[in-house]
């Protein structure tokens, strides 16, 4: 009963993220409504981490290969993509170093900063 | 084979997580961070259906049943997230001032970019989405008026050369937080950058899909307005 408890609240989450997602007119997937709702639903205490917990582990170990099938999907958009492969590689490698790059940099540098200043 | 393959049910996924799982192995055997296991998989995967002449359409008719689980999985994100709140409220103001400083350098440089490769607006607005999460980066390429299917090459791409080369930019740039690695991942390469940071550590995972979560929406915000620089 564990376990269909489990699975039945996160399906229960979705299906309302779902329902959002429908209802209100913006590109939000329902699955970060979802992710929203299910936050909040803790910080009440409304649902305990124990209410979902070994379920939870389980679809967020198995997560990477949810992506596979999207990735491979790239076969098929090939065509699309062919045209303009360079400036889109280009832009893609550059944008993600830097992005990764800057977010990671500044957030270490304020961190390091405010635990500095804590000493003072 | 395409034929039998189209009506297996179990094909698909047996082949993804067996794939995934040889990338696993193969990364533990030999330590390499080019060995990345969702790399791995995925160039298995498209050696197999190349090689026995299997159309995507056919894999997919199984290999649907695994996303389908990414809902699910997303939402459970939330609980990672929950258990470090508390060290979210201690960082609060690094962490709000790096997520924003990520999405304008990502949303600025995909402008400078784009005008030094003189692309079109069609183009340019494809591409602006390409660091969030797909079913949001989706959206926002539609409204916007962008080529739909390389918004979503481009947003798999990201997601899987963040996965890749995070260590890389982690050592460069000497990024050593826990909190920054996970921020960083999240923001440049969305979900998939969020699986890496798991592997990393319970911090970085939690730090990663608030990254997904904000750095979506605020994208959504702020992409209408990039869309008219260019």
């Amino acid at each position: 009963m564990k376990y269909l408890r489990q699975f039945g609240i996160i399906v229960l989450i979705s299906l309302l993220g779902e329902i959002l997602n429908v209802l209100i007119p913006f590109p939000i997937p329902g699955s970060v409504y979802g992710l929203v709702i299910l936050l909040i639903c803790l910080m009440t205490g409304i649902l305990k981490v124990s209410d979902v917990r070994e379920t939870a582990a389980f679809l967020i170990e198995i997560m990477p290969v949810m992506f596979v099938p999207a990735a491979v999907g790239l076969l098929d958009s090939w065509d699309q993509l062919a045209p303009v492969f360079i400036p889109v590689i280009v832009i893609v490698v550059c944008s993600t170093i830097l992005v990764m790059g800057v977010t990671g940099k500044v957030t270490e540098v304020i961190i390091h900063r405010e635990k500095r200043k804590k000493h003072e | 084979m395409n034929e039998i393959v189209q009506n297996l049910t179990f094909f698909g996924a047996a082949l993804s997580i067996f794939a995934y799982i040889l990338g696993l192995l193969l990364k533990k055997k030999f330590k390499l961070a080019i060995l990345n296991p969702l790399l791995i998989a995925v160039i298995c995967v498209m050696a197999v259906l190349l090689i026995g002449h299997v159309d995507y359409e056919s894999y997919n008719v199984s290999a649907k049943y695994i996303s389908y689980l990414l809902t699910p999985a997303t939402v459970c994100l939330a609980v990672p997230l929950y258990e470090q709140l508390s060290l979210l409220k201690k960082n609060l103001k690094a962490v709000i001032i790096g997520l924003l400083s990520g999405v304008f350098a990502s949303l600025t440089g995909i402008l400078v970019m784009s005008k030094l490769f003189h692309l079109s607006h069609e183009v340019y607005v494809t591409l602006l989405p390409k660091s969030i999460t797909t079913a949001i980066g989706m959206g926002v390429s539609e409204e916007l008026g962008g080529i739909v299917t390389i918004t979503v090459a481009a947003i798999i791409i990201t997601g899987i050369l963040g996965n890749v080369i995070a260590e890389f930019v982690f050592a460069i740039f000497k990024i050593k937080e826990p909190v920054a690695r996970g921020l960083a991942l999240g923001n440049a390469s969305h979900a998939i950058g969020t699986a890496k940071a798991l592997e990393l550590g319970a911090v970085e995972g939690a730090m990663s899909s608030l990254a997904v979560a904000v750095a979506g929406l605020v994208t959504v915000v702020l992409a209408s307005g990039y869309a008219h620089f260019m």
